[in-house]
Parts: C-alpha cells; sequence; structure tokens
C-alpha cells in the first residue's frame, strides 16, 4: 500500500523544537493557575510557619516565572508522554529526537543535569538525557506532547504496592496515608497526590504518573474515584504534616486517582508524589 | 520562637543559642555537599584519616544547585533531602562540622548522634530555589569539580534563612508542629 495523502509527515526537528521549548518553560513557568491554588491554600493553612512556607513558594514561584530561572534546583529527569497520530509519518526515530529536545533545553537554559548514567555506577550523562518517554498510539494525524521534569525527592516517597481485592478502599486509605505521613517533608509538600488502581505492577505506576498531568481543578468522571479523591484529600490534610513537613493543614492540594481493570487476585496500587513545583507542560502539533 | 542572626565559622554560643522553631540567618562562607560528594569525603577520611577540607565549626548545606546564568553568582540553590546523607554525617560531625541545612527529617540515629557532637540541624524551604539564590553572593568549586551539580562549593551567604530542626536540647520541630494539627494517625 502506498502512503495516501492522509498521511501528514513531521519534521524531527520540529519534535526537538517542541521538547526543548517545553522543557525550559515547564521548568521556569509554573502557571498563575497554581500560584493562585497556593494563594487559596494560603488563606485556609492553620500554622504560622506553614503560611510562612507558602509565602515562600509563592515569592520564589514568581520570581522564576518573572526571571525565566528554574523555580527549583531539581530540574528532573523528563517524563515525556507522546500521543502519536496513526496518520503522522515521522522522518526518523522518534526517540531520538526527543531526547535531543532534552539535550538543548538543559544546555541552553542553564538546568541541572540530573541523570545519573549507571544506578550502580553512577556518573553522570551530563545532558540530563535520556528522558522517559511514553509513546501511545491515537486516531488522527496530530501529535500530543505532555513534557514533566520530575523531581527526585518527592519520586523517592513513591511506591507500588500489590493489594488484594479484599484489602478494599479502606486497605487503600491505610497505604496512602502511611506513605504520605513518613514521607514528612521529603517529598516537599504542599503536594499533588498521583494515584494508579489496578492494571498490574507497572501498568499502576504509568497510570499513577498520567494522574499527575490532569488538570488540578478536573472532575473525575468516575464516581466512585471522585468520592475517594475527595475522602482522601480530606484526610491526608488531616495528618498535620503540612507545608514542607513544617506542621500544618495543606499536606497536599489534591488528589488525583486513575483506574484500569485489573487481575481477578490484584488490587495494584501505585502512589506517585508530587512536589508542589508540579512542573508539566503539554503541547499539539 | 526568635530570630538569630549568625556568622560563619560557627561558635559553641550560636549553638547554644538556637532553640527547634527559631529562625537563623546565616552570614559568611558555607559549603555546598550532597551524596557524591559526602560519599567521597568519607572515603578519603577511611583512606587518609583526614578530610580534605576543613570542616570544624562550619556549616554543609546539602544542595545542588543549577549551573549560574551569566550574571548571576549561582542558579536556583534549594535544600535537598537530608536523610540520604545520614549514613555519611556523623564521620563529618566528628571532624567538627555544626551546622547541617537541608529539608525534611532524619534518623533518630542521627539525631542523637548530632546531639552527641552539639551541632544542630536545620531546614530551608525546599523548592524556594529560586527565592534562596538572592542570598547567595559568590560561589566558587572547592573539591571534585568532575562532581558537575554535586561538586563542593564553598557559598559566601547573606543572611540566608533556616529553621532550627533539631537543636542539642532534643528539640524536635517536627514533631512538635505536626502534633499540632494532626487529627488522624497513620498505621
Amino acid at each position: 500500500m502506498r502512503l495516501g495523502d492522509s498521511v501528514r509527515k513531521i519534521e524531527m526537528n520540529f519534535i526537538t523544537q517542541t521538547v526543548k521549548e517545553l522543557a525550559m518553560d515547564a521548568n521556569c513557568n509554573i502557571g498563575k493557575s497554581f500560584i493562585d491554588e497556593l494563594r487559596e491554600a494560603l488563606k485556609k493553612e492553620k500554622s504560622a510557619i506553614g503560611k510562612n512556607v507558602i509565602e515562600q513558594i509563592i515569592e520564589n514561584d514568581t520570581i522564576a516565572m518573572e526571571n525565566r530561572e528554574p523555580m527549583c534546583q531539581d530540574t528532573g529527569l523528563v517524563v515525556v508522554f507522546v500521543e502519536l497520530g496513526y496518520d503522522v509519518h515521522l522522518e526518523g526515530d522518534l526517540y531520538d529526537a526527543i531526547n535531543e529536545g532534552i539535550r538543548q533545553a538543559y544546555h541552553e537554559g542553564f538546568l541541572r543535569k540530573s541523570v545519573a548514567k549507571h544506578p550502580i555506577t553512577r556518573g553522570n550523562t551530563n545532558d540530563n538525557t535520556p528522558g522517559i518517554i511514553h509513546i501511545k498510539l491515537v486516531p488522527g494525524d496530530k501529535i500530543k506532547i505532555t513534557l514533566a521534569p520530575k523531581g527526585g525527592g518527592s519520586e523517592n516517597m513513591s511506591l507500588v504496592k500489590m493489594l488484594v481485592p479484599s484489602d478494599g478502599i479502606e486497605g487503600i486509605k491505610k497505604l496512602v496515608l502511611h506513605t504520605i505521613f513518613y514521607a514528612g517533608g521529603k517529598p516537599c509538600p504542599p503536594l499533588i497526590v498521583g494515584i494508579g488502581l489496578g492494571g498490574n505492577l507497572e501498568k499502576s505506576a504509568l497510570i499513577a504518573k498520567e494522574a499527575l498531568m490532569r488538570d488540578l481543578n478536573d472532575v473525575n468522571p468516575d464516581p466512585v474515584l471522585a468520592k475517594l479523591e475527595q475522602e482522601l484529600l480530606d484526610e491526608i490534610n488531616q495528618l498535620g504534616v503540612g507545608p514542607m513537613g513544617f506542621g500544618g493543614t495543606t499536606t497536599a492540594l489534591a488528589v488525583k486517582i486513575n483506574s484500569y481493570p485489573c487481575h481477578i487476585a490484584s488490587l495494584p496500587v501505585a502512589i506517585n508524589l508530587q512536589c508542589h513545583a508540579s512542573r508539566h507542560k503539554e503541547r499539539v502539533i | 520562637m526568635a530570630e538569630l542572626y549568625v556568622h560563619t565559622p560557627i561558635k559553641e554560643v550560636d549553638i547554644a543559642n538556637m532553640h527547634a522553631g527559631d529562625i537563623v540567618y546565616i552570614s559568611g562562607i558555607i559549603y555546598t555537599g550532597r551524596d557524591a560528594a559526602h560519599k567521597r569525603l568519607v572515603e578519603s577520611l577511611h583512606e587518609n584519616g583526614q578530610l580534605p577540607i576543613d570542616l570544624s565549626d562550619q556549616v554543609i548545606y546539602y544542595v545542588g544547585p543549577t549551573p549560574a546564568k551569566p550574571g548571576r553568582p549561582i542558579g536556583s540553590c534549594g535544600p535537598t533531602s537530608s536523610y540520604r546523607m545520614d549514613k555519611y554525617s556523623p564521620y563529618l560531625m566528628k571532624k567538627g562540622l555544626k551546622v547541617m541545612i537541608g529539608k525534611g527529617d532524619r534518623s533518630e540515629e542521627f539525631i542523637a548522634d548530632m546531639i552527641d557532637n552539639k551541632a544542630v540541624y536545620l531546614q530551608a524551604v525546599g523548592g524556594a530555589g529560586a527565592l534562596l539564590s538572592r542570598k547567595v553572593k559568590t560561589s566558587q568549586v572547592v573539591l571534585y569539580e568532575d562532581l558537575g551539580a554535586e561538586a563542593i562549593y564553598k557559598l559566601e551567604v547573606k543572611d540566608f534563612p533556616a529553621i532550627v530542626t533539631y537543636d542539642i536540647y532534643g528539640g524536635n520541630l517536627i514533631v512538635d508542629e505536626v502534633k499540632k494539627y494532626q487529627t488522624i494517625k497513620p498505621e
């Protein structure tokens, strides 16, 4: 079969340029709506130290936005979600193009290179590549790129646990509350809590990460999950951990749960914590 | 909750004055160091019996900054999680290290050892790297340049803000403050 007119050709340097721009923007620009969320949290926070911490975060994020500087020195391991239209013809290697965009952004944007070459022998790749790239095929002739520089502090406090069906909602809640309480200030609260329910070991982790890309104020279309998100948020904020773990009533700004069917014997639960530098940008090309 | 202004090198009386919850503004020279640099320091201590840098009465700030933009002394420079240094800190405190600045809680073993060594642990606000960079006047690599952001830098700071988290009297800001706002106990 010959490639028809319906197939859209996309040049690789267009992808590289897009990734570069998203990475630089994500690191410096948290977005006005997120700062508004912090201002709302500031009004509700009961601890004086907690309030002071939120004020410093708002000031920090504003300085970063105005001066195009990274808001946090941990400019992350770059996670890239690609939704690739079936009708796109790529004229090169997509992984290479994305990594080249990361390389250019971290060099030209004065961003920290935070990728160790090897988990045991360590070292540094010196260009912040490779990114963690997830590609999904979708209908159409577009490419949607969502990019998230993910910090190590909050990722280190994340986990996957294989619960069993009888653990149910109670088991899920216990695990989430335990994880967040004992993580304390280490994942840099106020947090966004991404939870992946179901699937299997790796699927739960992936959908937990995807949950972190959701809009902070969206409503889960699944009423069971929408209720659980709200209940968990209320309970997390009663743990006392507070902003940066200094005590207070703002431990999380949102809980986002994504789910997937799972084995009849399993209830996989992944908890992916996101620090208050909740950086993700997307673009459709 | 008091506000204290201290200048490095740290004096015994400075440490004695610090109580959990106090805000400390530090001026003078402080050193950076995180996982990889700590590992090397302790290895060289094991090999040669001494550190390649004099840490007596000094401050270590757990940070790996972003590269400085042209015209600026340093890039974004907020604290990293301190618990990862728990294994190494006792060796450095034995060599006179007095103040550690990072974020998050630390092990009970660390706290006990810290009190024995009459040292303190402070926290800066995590994720406030752009804001904290305004308190740094100059920066210069002094050891392990090959580690890049993980090298040991000598920073000249003015009124660098941090909160006393564990003091020499057993005061623990995290435990005390969290208790006040906690209405659910996790299992």
